[in-house]
């Protein structure tokens, strides 16, 4: 039997086989389906009609059901997709649902799965949404599927995959302080290209790695989908384990790589060789130095999204923020409801970071959703409906992606992006961070 | 699955991903709901930008305005056709919109899956760049079984890659369909 890499290995397990290769295709048990108010509903009219009005779901503790993308609207048609969920739930008596207008209200889904424990080492978890990948960092296979897919899980509880070869970016060295995770996976995107990773796995490893928290692994595997790819993975450490165990009691086991598991290629990166970068519009593989397009002028700039509305890229961004004032219209928008709360606990030098970013002039979301990340309804926060040039700590900026299809997108990191919105023009954050 | 799939060609570019197929603000209507379905079709490929709509010219939808239906069959993309998001909308309002066949260069994994998984028309690869040889407007015709296209407004004739894998998903018509074929579905 050949060695395998991590991905291998987990799919290997699930499909109950000593071993699979890359081009295989398999039959994998599922443990976790995560759904949202977008592809929910699809889901759910396509599982009825092929099991059945009355059917029930393979197993109801492996269904997860978190609205997120249009909450705050006054949209009816939105607000009917939510009610379909809440009805699924009632009639199929799912225990995993954060309802919107409850205490269990989460926000984005990718973020609210490690809130709530159900992300797991060695674990296959699919969901209706392209970023449900940003669960990789926990070390398990997650990638997202359309509604066809997630209604046939629903009833059999199975899905085939093809097993994707590895592609294995190593980090030297672990970063300097004016590098977030955002630009390695920015870096990366540019290198391969948008379709560079397609039909392959991304395993991220290196001291550099390590080295990040839990937030930052997932803002690396986040972004794997910008380059086509399947899933991305970091191999679970200690700081995985504990993360995971403080979430959830339930056991799970940690799979590694075999010593002589074979890559599709392997490149190594000198953290310290890399430098603050940028997507320009209108492709996330548009890179360029942030020194390159510095002083690019802008009208607005954006953080939040389950690429860069954790509370890491909150407390990067107010590092920034505090004592200054913003330039041009800054959004805050705050990933989950957790996230929002940490806004008033987290601080930073003794200021909490509602209260920096309140006084440096930024907008403040009332609500935790995915809100203008993909345009969303005209009356979404944040959203782009003209012309206007924003800097955006989110993960697309294909034509439209923000709202107007004449908006103009930059893609960078927490740091750039509060760099940025203090000058009103795009600007290193090294000019404020050493 | 036809053995021929013949109508108009409608080009576009590289990287088309699903938020210029299906712009998200649309994706709220009920995909079980006949009539307001029918949306779906209406905006589909509503949110590429004018220039790169229906090349080389541009300037053309797929869709016309207040229409549901396309008079084009055959959409004929570049690489990665279909990036994105994971949004079957993106598949199923194209089959809606009146696509048959879509002939790419390459596809972006998930939409591939969606297309494939939900048997919503059959996703061709080309052998070489096509959304350069062919014309918006262009009439061509897809000759399944042996995996060529015509064009027979000049004649040109063009391998495509085999299906593969997924034409046993194909022939039975949906993956719920091949899934009962393998037993993983009772009857």
């Amino acid at each position: 039997m050949g060695a395998m890499t991590l991905t291998e290995k987990i799919l290997a397990r699930h499909a109950g086989r000593a071993h699979v290769g890359p081009g295989e295709n398999i039959w994998v048990n599922v443990d976790v389906l995560m759904t949202h108010d977008v592809c929910g509903p699809g889901t759910i009219s396509i599982f009825k009609k092929q099991f059945g009005e009355r059917a029930k779901v393979w197993d109801r503790e492996k269904v997860v059901v978190i609205p997120d993308h249009y909450i705050f609207t006054q949209d009816t048609h939105a607000h009917r997709n939510v009610d379909i969920l809440r009805e699924f739930v009632r009639e199929q008596e799912l225990p995993y649902f954060y309802d919107v207008g409850t205490e269990r209200y989460k926000g984005v889904c990718h973020i609210a799965l490690p809130e709530e424990g159900h992300t797991r080492p060695g674990e296959v978890l699919f969901g209706t949404d392209s970023h449900t990948c940003t669960a990789g960092a926990f070390g398990e296979f997650a990638t997202g599927i359309g509604n066809t897919d997630a209604a046939l899980i629903m009833g059999i509880g199975k899905l085939w995959v093809k097993v994707p070869p590895t592609m294995k970016f190593v980090f030297e060295g672990s970063l300097p302080p004016y590098l977030m995770a955002k630009d390695l996976i920015l870096w990366i995107i540019g290198d391969i290209g948008v379709d560079g990773a397609t039909y392959k796995a991304i395993e991220f490893a290196g001291d550099g790695v390590y080295s990040l928290s839990m937030e930052e692994r997932m803002t690396l595997c986040n972004m794997v989908i910008e380059a086509g790819g399947k899933n991305g993975v970091v191999a679970p450490d200690q700081v995985t384990e504990e993360f995971v165990r403080s979430k959830t009691r339930r056991p799970f086991e940690p799979v590694h790589n075999d010593p002589d598991a074979k890559y599709d290629s392997v490149k190594v990166y000198r953290s310290q060789d890399l430098e603050p970068v940028v997507a320009k519009p209108h492709s996330p593989d548009n890179r360029a130095l942030v020194r390159e397009v510095a002083g690019t002028a802008l009208d607005r700039a954006y953080i939040g999204s389950c690429t860069g509305g954790k509370l890491t890229d909150f407390r990067a961004s107010a590092r920034i923020l505090k004592g200054r004032q913003v330039k041009i219209d800054t959004f805050i928008v705050p990933a989950t409801t957790e996230v929002m709360k940490g806004l008033s606990t987290e601080t930073v030098d003794g200021e909490n970071l509602l209260s920096i970013f309140q006084k440096a002039g930024a907008r403040i979301s009332e609500g935790a959703s995915c809100a203008a990340c993909l345009g969303g309804p005209a009356d979404t926060f944040g959203r782009l409906n003209r012309s206007e040039v924003c800097i955006s700590t989110t993960s697309r900026n294909f034509p439209g992606r923000m709202g107007s299809r004449t908006a103009q997108v930059y893609l960078a990191s927490p740091y750039t992006v509060a760099a940025s919105a203090v000058t009103g023009r795009i600007t290193d954050p090294r000019e404020f961070i050493g | 699955m036809k053995d021929f799939i013949r109508g108009m060609a409608y080009v576009v570019g590289d990287n088309i991903d699903t938020d210029q197929i299906i712009p998200a603000r649309h994706l709220v209507y009920s995909l079980s709901d006949p009539e307001e379905r029918k949306l779906y079709g209406r905006y589909a490929m509503s949110g590429i930008p004018d220039g790169l709509s229906g090349l080389p010219k541009g300037n053309i939808r797929l869709v016309e305005e207040g229409k549901d239906r396309s008079p084009y069959k055959i959409m004929v993309g570049g690489k990665n056709f279909g990036c994105g998001s994971s949004r079957e909308h993106a598949a199923v309002c194209l089959q809606i919109a009146g696509i048959e066949a879509v002939v790419a260069e390459s596809y972006a994994r998930i939409f591939y899956r969606n297309v494939v998984d939900g048997g919503f028309f059959v996703p061709f690869e080309a052998t070489m760049p096509l959304n350069t040889e062919i014309a918006t407007g262009d009439e061509l015709e897809i000759n399944v079984n042996l995996g060529t296209l015509k064009n027979l407004t000049n004649r040109k004739q063009y391998g495509l890659k085999p299906l593969g894998d997924i034409i046993e998903i194909l022939r039975a018509g949906d993956v719920f369909e091949y899934a009962r074929k393998k037993g993983l579905i009772k009857r």
